[in-house]
């Protein structure tokens, strides 16, 4: 490698150091999370990082290990709590696999829409924060409302907004209602001009362009080797997608494409966030649309027929006895769970979310590992931000999408 | 790298055109995008003089339930204690005694019922392990307190007011809440 030529020049025999550390975060506004980095700066420019993790480690993967099945969804919340719908679907369909439940297509399409609609909020957010890093704050407030309108489709189902505990092992927790079909409708009516005026601010403007272009590279041979997944890997031209390599949810059902990009830097991975949420909305279509051609009872399926793991009906709990031994049984974790090992993934907001339980019949996991793609991420990120202006570091961290709270579980 | 899939679709990544190297036409486009903005319907909400319409589900503030004749539904079976993932909620039984029958609708009531709001997540598992429809999530929330001895709600702050003393107190606490 070559040797780095320093700005300041020392005199001979000198102990003095030629670089200035430089401790961006842990807390720092521009870092948008638990992130630290030791930079060692020569001027402007990188000399070389040193990234820290565990700022925020809560021990998921511990607490799991004692809880029952279904209390540990809210857990996988607060993973990647931009996109925790598709934390809580993996999660479940990760039990489902062990339990060898079987969900009917109706509640496969219905996740579908759900974790779609999520992806569109995890991309909105980054893209727009990469805006935001690189000046443009505008662009950012825009397209917040039209999160808002996927935040209130989430409440109509689950009650909440952000960490939603949303579905259930075999299916929802209640069926979507009226105003929750309505609420969809208007936000693919909207979302799509919004989106059009989002590029519109960005994908074209020189300044933009000229900050983002070239900044933090990473080849497709570099990117694989750290295990890079996702949009982050795509963007590097791997056209590697979970969702189409070993389909989960039915979505071999639906047409769509990768986008992939070329060079792997913060432009090519706004690039290909952009094209998904496109792609997204084109799925979310598909499903709405097969979901009406559901006629009789099965339009109203919403969950499994699995009355071992799915609670049953609140009124059948509060007048039928056998309802009601279910009723505990599945409260108290005490419904038979086979031993045995599974791996199951999903396609995350920022990549191959990956659940690995191990499972000896207990009550709750012997042990459980989340594949968190932050994680490796972040490894990568001395890599990407070396010999970069302090600048770029910033909108590099936001363009991988960095989320903290999955970094480090 | 060869494709994995033929499913691929690259982005489009043409270089810069003259126009756009300019960047006068650009700022002058972004500028009316944003201009346009400003006669757009404001899509905030004042809160908190305005709040905006919750869902029937929303998960709020707890609420411990009584029947129509003023009775605590509670039991004291515990299901909501083991649900917690946050381990916020701890209680204690006690036996109904001769001539409480008014109090409490069951044999068994809880006669110290605490919920921690600081470790609690809203998560609403508590209600859905409820087997007597006594533990419900209201529309209320954002609690503030300058104490923390005052933020684990004790039995008598999460009591929903009686219907019989105080039926409007009571229909503004069910608010429009279906109790499932």
């Amino acid at each position: 490698m070559q040797e780095h030529q320093h700005n300041i020049k020392l005199p001979d025999g000198s102990i003095e150091r030629q670089t200035t550390t430089l401790n961006l975060g842990p807390t720092h506004p521009a870092t948008h999370g638990v992130f630290q980095n030791i930079l060692e700066m020569d001027g402007e420019r990188i000399v070389s990082a040193e990234s820290t993790v565990g700022y925020i480690h809560r021990a998921f993967e511990k607490l799991a290990e004692r809880r029952p099945l279904y209390q540990i969804t809210p857990l996988t919340d607060r993973l990647n709590y931009c996109s925790s719908p598709i934390n809580n679907m993996g999660w479940h369909m990760t039990c489902e696999k062990l339990l060898g439940v079987q969900t009917p297509k109706r509640v496969d399409y219905l996740r579908v829409i759900i974790m779609e609609l999520a992806r569109v909020a995890d991309h909105v957010i980054c893209n727009s924060v990469i805006g935001v890093d690189t000046g443009a704050l505008s662009v950012f407030l825009y397209v917040m409302q039209y999160r808002e309108l996927i935040y209130e489709i989430y409440e109509e189902i689950c009650g909440s907004r952000l960490t939603t505990n949303i579905g259930r092992i075999g299916g929802f927790e209640r069926n979507f209602n009226a105003t929750t079909w309505e609420k969809l409708e208007r936000f693919l009516k909207e979302f799509p001009k919004a989106l059009k005026e989002f590029e519109n601010l960005l994908m074209r403007n020189r300044i933009f362009m000229d900050r983002t272009i070239g900044a933090g590279p990473i080849s497709a041979e570099r990117a694989l080797n750290y295990g890079f997944t996702g949009p982050n890997l795509r963007a590097s031209g791997v056209d590697y997608d979970v969702r189409i390599h070993t389909p989960y949810s039915s979505y071999q059902d639906f047409n769509f494409n990768i986008p992939v990009g070329t060079t792997g830097d913060v432009y090519d991975r706004w690039l290909v966030r952009n094209q998904e949420m496109w792609e997204s909305l084109e799925i979310i279509k598909q499903a709405y649309q097969k979901i009406q051609e559901f006629k009789g009872e099965e339009a109203e399926v919403y969950h499994a027929n699995v009355p071992e793991y799915y609670l049953p009906k609140k009124e059948d709990v509060y007048t039928k006895m056998e309802a009601l031994i279910w009723h505990f049984k599945i409260i108290m974790g005490e419904t038979a769970i086979p031993a045995g090992e599974v791996y199951h993934s999903v396609e995350g907001g920022n990549g191959e979310l990956g659940f690995y339980m191990i499972s000896d019949g207990g009550r709750s996991p012997y042990r459980l590992h989340f594949r968190r793609p932050c994680f490796i991420y972040y490894q990568a990120y001395a890599e990407l931000v070396k010999g970069a202006m302090l600048a770029d570091a910033v909108a590099v961290m936001s363009s991988l999408n960095l989320i903290a709270g999955e970094m480090d579980a | 790298m060869q494709a994995l899939t033929q499913k691929s679709k690259p982005v489009s990544r043409e270089p810069m055109s003259l126009m756009e190297k300019i960047y006068l036409p650009a700022v002058l486009k972004g500028m009316s995008i944003t201009f346009s903005h400003m006669f757009k319907k404001k899509p905030t909400v004042r809160y908190p003089e305005e709040t905006r319409p919750f869902s029937p589900v929303f998960r709020g503030l707890h609420v411990l339930n009584r029947d129509e004749e003023g009775r605590e539904n509670c039991t004291a079976c515990g299901l909501c204690a083991v649900a917690c993932p946050a381990e916020a909620i701890t209680m204690e039984a006690a036996e109904r005694k001769e001539g409480e029958e008014h109090l409490y609708r069951e044999e068994k009531y809880a006669a110290r019922y605490e919920i921690n709001m600081l470790r609690c997540i809203f998560c609403g598992l508590c209600e859905e392990a409820c087997p007597k429809d006594a533990i419900y999530l209201s529309e209320t929330f954002a609690p503030a307190s300058f104490a923390r001895k005052e933020l684990v709600y004790a039995k008598n702050d999460l009591l929903i007011p009686n219907p019989k003393t105080e039926p409007e107190a009571f229909a503004k606490a069910k608010g429009l809440k279906p109790i499932k």
